[in-house]
């Protein structure tokens, strides 16, 4: 059984009692202390402006060419705070409720209350940077509606919400670099973790601009480094998003919690051709003026147009009249899952579903909804040549964000000592399915809020290293050099992008959407054979002393195909359906997630053991809301 | 279709490098532009060849990593970025020229790939409102006129990407200088430090060597973020009233 270290008190006071009672070093003291922070998106580059402004050392590093274009940046819909500006009945509460109820009452209450409780704080914050939310003509901030709940208390800025707060974020720690707080290593890599004593002191990284591989020391290690969704190959992240800075950290003994659940958002553009390198993001918030339908037959070839309203199918708004086109998520991507399964997708693949605002342009008329979502309509016409205004969008469930990640406790450490993990990275409050809008907030309120308090509480027990050992990560960097050899010596026909696109099409269709034991054996073995393969036939041009992406691709695709393992193992051993997770054969007659409270109300965060995984059980207690079947009906 | 590529391959900083010639078949009209160089790369990379290194991550728009100078236009025919670029905007048989970006403020590090940490050190320089983490009034304290908040997002909407350097005879960085001057200019948050802003960004930035500006609007017309020019005059008023007043601006 492993202790995630939850305060004592009410759930409302948790979090307060826990930074009154929390160790503090006195201003003066805090230069001799250096934090190693890897990642620079809104998590990364939040924690190290903020330890920065304490008067922490911070050595950052990130494998773009400049911190602004961390994945962050691409994130369009918004982000959520119980402001209650609106009148409609939110509060902290009530967010609480969403957010747990949402998640399938698969996360730890207590986080889940403090991340609702700081949401405030952090509009201001961004605010004060200068972050241009949109606003109302009286020149106060707007709200719009997010999926899987019914008041408004999403944020945003245009389509871009993810790119404003990481403007802010980034010119925070931009600051800090000015004022040589902050030492920024962009173009590196961090390739391992290094442990002494048991405890997280550095990283070995690789400048990718040269191939050179350092050694850096510091007295806490902070892993912000995203998700790892890309490993489904056809997905909406970017095409670097990667797993593994956190894959390398579980090598050295972090558990890795709930390695399966990864949401697959439902509003993303259909694959068009085999060459598709990813699927691009339509923001969710297109639900609340698009109404999402089949054709009632299957294998229908009629334009969308000519199927008379009584012959469609507004699937949603059948099976979940109270929420609509604004199910949340996990719902709607399964129901066109379904749809499409049963013959009724939609487009030159069939694989599809509309979205269609006839009726809200009929409503609000054309240029009501132009100013709303103007620039996804002018994108969508870029990528496919169609214009929604008059024909209906295709859409199609896509893998998006990774639910699973490092475990980590109350403090956001993991179970190393000294490794705190940030934002997507870990897994934390977003249970078994992520609402919409709450992950650019879990980003930032780690990064602003709750890891300053909680690694100063850390660094407070440990002595500041002055001198570092001479043979300080010898060891791993050795390792690191051997394995790049190793895989630069395979020389054999394929590319890591070939690998990888298998890879994703085994673990979409074995391990996707829907889950059944006897496929995901399949997938296993499948897995294994690439794997295999890979050792055998990798190929990997070019020189290890220079700029070299095939060289990056091949190791992250390495990690990835370890990681796999982990998310069938983990798929297999949890014999119910949560949230993302859906078992086939744990279903409600209704077609719905089955959840087993009585044996599954546990996080599942696993310990590496050379190949082999071990399971330990974090019970997930529930004092302020008792779970209930999660029903949108 | 089929195409003829002309590519700069260079392979280092040092490198003279120098165009190549390239063959690729069977590209569908769907496919975006860098789906059709990963076709490239996949053929050079299964021969055992270098394959072509060019900047991208987001595949979207928004990262401001891609950065190609495609028959002469930086991201190519369109006003968008490369990555949105589809080859249904060109035609079968086609020849198609491929460069880095050329500036002397952005050196290429192999084939088409770009140092663009100069923009770094501009923002660096000032582009930011001093504020620390924590004891910031609430976010409705201050209300800011739809107008004024729209102007703003407008201006921050840049992604970075060096598009306008790129087109610029002179090199010249202003117009994603001025996006991010005008952006907190604009905003009551960033009105303490206007001046100061203002004037150590554009130092910078000539420290950095991007040239002069000489209003031709280039930069506007391939910004793929649609960057206005007023956001440029915009920036000289803020520089020089900060450069004849010795108070701070209100
Ligand atoms: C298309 C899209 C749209 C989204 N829309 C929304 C939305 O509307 N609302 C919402 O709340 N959420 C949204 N999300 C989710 C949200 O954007 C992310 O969960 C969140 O931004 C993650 O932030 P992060 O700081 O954890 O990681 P990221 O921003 O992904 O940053 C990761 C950082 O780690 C670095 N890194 C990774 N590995 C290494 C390594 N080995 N060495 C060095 N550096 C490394 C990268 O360079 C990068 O700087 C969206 C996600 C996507 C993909
Ligand atoms: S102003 Fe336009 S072209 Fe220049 S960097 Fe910004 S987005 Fe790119
Ligand atoms: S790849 Fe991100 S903007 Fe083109």
């Amino acid at each position: 059984m492993i202790n995630p270290k939850i305060p004592d008190g009410p759930l409302d006071k948790k979090w307060e009692w826990y930074i009154a009672k929390a160790r503090l070093i006195n201003p003066a003291n805090r230069r001799k202390y250096k934090a190693i922070v890897v990642g620079t998106g809104l998590a990364g580059s939040a924690i190290s402006a903020s330890l920065a402004e304490l008067g922490f050392q911070c050595e950052v590093f990130t494998y773009h060419e400049s911190p602004r274009r961390a994945h962050s940046v691409a994130a369009q819909g918004g982000i959520n705070a119980a402001k209650g500006y609106k009148n409609d009945g939110d509060s902290v509460w009530r967010m609480f409720y969403d957010t747990l109820k949402g998640g399938d009452f698969r996360s730890r209450e207590a986080n889940v209350f403090r991340m609702a409780e700081c949401s405030m704080a952090l509009i201001d914050q961004a605010v004060a940077q200068g972050v241009p939310f949109a606003r109302e003509y009286g020149g106060y901030l707007s709200n719009r509606s997010f999926g899987g709940v019914q008041v408004s208390r999403t944020f945003y800025a245009r389509g871009q919400t993810g790119q404003q707060l990481l403007q802010g974020a980034y010119q925070a720690l931009m600051r800090q670099v000015a004022l040589k707080q902050v030492q920024l290593n962009t173009s590196h890599e961090m390739m391992d973790l290094i442990l002494e004593n048991g405890k997280a002191k550095g990283i070995i990284a690789r400048n990718l601009e040269t191939g050179e591989l350092s050694i850096h020391h510091a007295d806490t290690v902070i892993l912000a480094t995203g998700g790892y969704g890309k490993i489904y190959y056809l997905s909406t992240l970017a095409m670097n998003c990667n797993g593994s800075a956190i894959w390398r950290a579980h090598r050295k003994g972090a558990y890795f919690a709930a390695p399966s659940w990864t949401q697959f958002h439902p509003t993303s553009l259909p694959q068009l051709g085999n060459h598709q390198s990813k699927l691009t993001l339509m923001s969710e918030s297109l639900r609340n003026d698009g109404r999402i339908w089949v054709p009632q037959k299957a294998h229908d070839t009629r334009a969308p147009h000519e199927i008379p309203e009584d012959e469609r199918d507004y699937y949603l708004e059948r099976k979940y009249p109270s929420y609509g086109n604004l199910a949340p998520r996990d719902i709607s991507s399964r129901a066109a899952k379904e749809q499409i399964d049963a013959g009724k997708g939609v487009g030159p693949m069939k694989n599809a579903v509309y979205l269609d605002f006839q009726t809200s342009i009929q409503r609000d008329g054309k240029e009501t909804i132009q100013k709303r979502y103007g620039n996804l309509f002018d994108m969508y016409e870029k990528i496919t040549g169609v214009n929604a205004y008059t024909s209906p969008m295709l859409i199609s469930p896509s893998a998006h964000f990774s639910m699973g990640g490092l475990w980590v406790d109350y403090e956001l450490q993991s179970s190393i000592p000294g490794l705190f993990v940030l934002g997507e990275a870990n897994f934390a409050d977003h249970g078994a399915n992520r609402l919409g809008a709450n992950s650019l907030l879990q980003a930032c309120v780690d990064g602003y809020f709750i890891a300053p308090h909680t690694i100063m509480n850390y660094l407070a027990g440990e002595q500041p290293k002055q001198q570092v050992p001479n043979d300080f990560g010898q060891e791993e960097l050795k390792l690191t050099e051997e394995r790049i050899g190793r895989l630069m010596k395979i020389q054999g026909n394929k590319t890591a992008e070939q690998f990888h696109r298998e890879l994703g099409g085994i673990l979409t269709n074995k391990c996707g959407l829907a889950r059944e034991k006897s496929v995901m054996k399949e997938g296993l073995q499948a897995i294994k054979d690439l794997q295999q393969e890979f050792y055998k036939y990798l190929k990997i041009p070019g020189s290890t002393k220079q700029l070299n992406m095939e060289l990056e691709k091949a190791a992250r695709v390495e990690d990835y195909l370890e990681l796999a393992q982990l998310i069938f193992h983990d798929a297999l051993q949890r014999e119910e359906s949560c949230g993302a997770h859906f078992r086939v054969e744990h279903q409600t007659p209704g077609g719905e997630a089955k959840r087993d409270d009585l044996n599954f109300q546990f996080v599942s965060a696993w310990e590496y053991a050379e190949g082999n995984f071990k399971l330990h059980k974090e019970d997930l207690h529930f004092e302020f809301i008792q779970p209930q079947e999660r029903t949108y009906a | 279709m089929n195409l003829t590529l002309k590519i700069w391959r260079q392979k280092n900083n040092s490198d003279k490098g120098g165009f190549k010639e390239y063959k690729v078949s069977d590209i569908s009209k769907d496919m975006s532009f860098l789906e059709m160089l990963d076709v490239l790369n996949e053929q050079l990379t299964e021969k055992g060849e270098d394959p072509v290194h060019f900047d991208h991550d987001c595949r979207e728009g928004i990262c401001g990593m891609c950065s190609l100078y495609i028959n002469g236009n930086p991201h190519g025919p369109l006003q968008t970025t490369t990555c949105q670029l589809h080859m249904r905007s060109f035609n079968d048989g086609e020849t198609i020229t491929i460069e880095p970006w050329r500036a002397k403020a952005f050196p290429v590090m192999k084939d088409l790939v770009v140092d663009r940490s100069a923009f770094d050190r501009i923002i660096q320089a000032g582009g930011y409102v001093s504020v620390n983490t924590g004891g910031v009034p609430d976010a409705n304290e201050i209300p800011i006129p739809k107008t004024i908040a729209d102007l703003a997002m407008d201006a921050a909407q840049c992604i970075g990407c060096g598009a306008c350097v790129a087109a610029c005879k002179n090199a010249s960085a202003m117009l994603f200088t001025s996006a991010k001057v005008s952006q907190l200019a604009l905003l009551p948050q960033g009105q303490v430090e206007r001046k100061r802003r203002a004037e150590k960004m554009v130092a910078q930035m000539d420290e950095e060597g991007f040239g002069a500006c000489t209003n031709t609007g280039a930069c506007e017309a391939q910004c793929p973020k649609g960057i206005s020019i007023t956001n440029i005059a915009r920036m000289n008023r803020e520089y020089f009233s900060a450069v004849v007043s010795n108070t701070e601006l209100v």
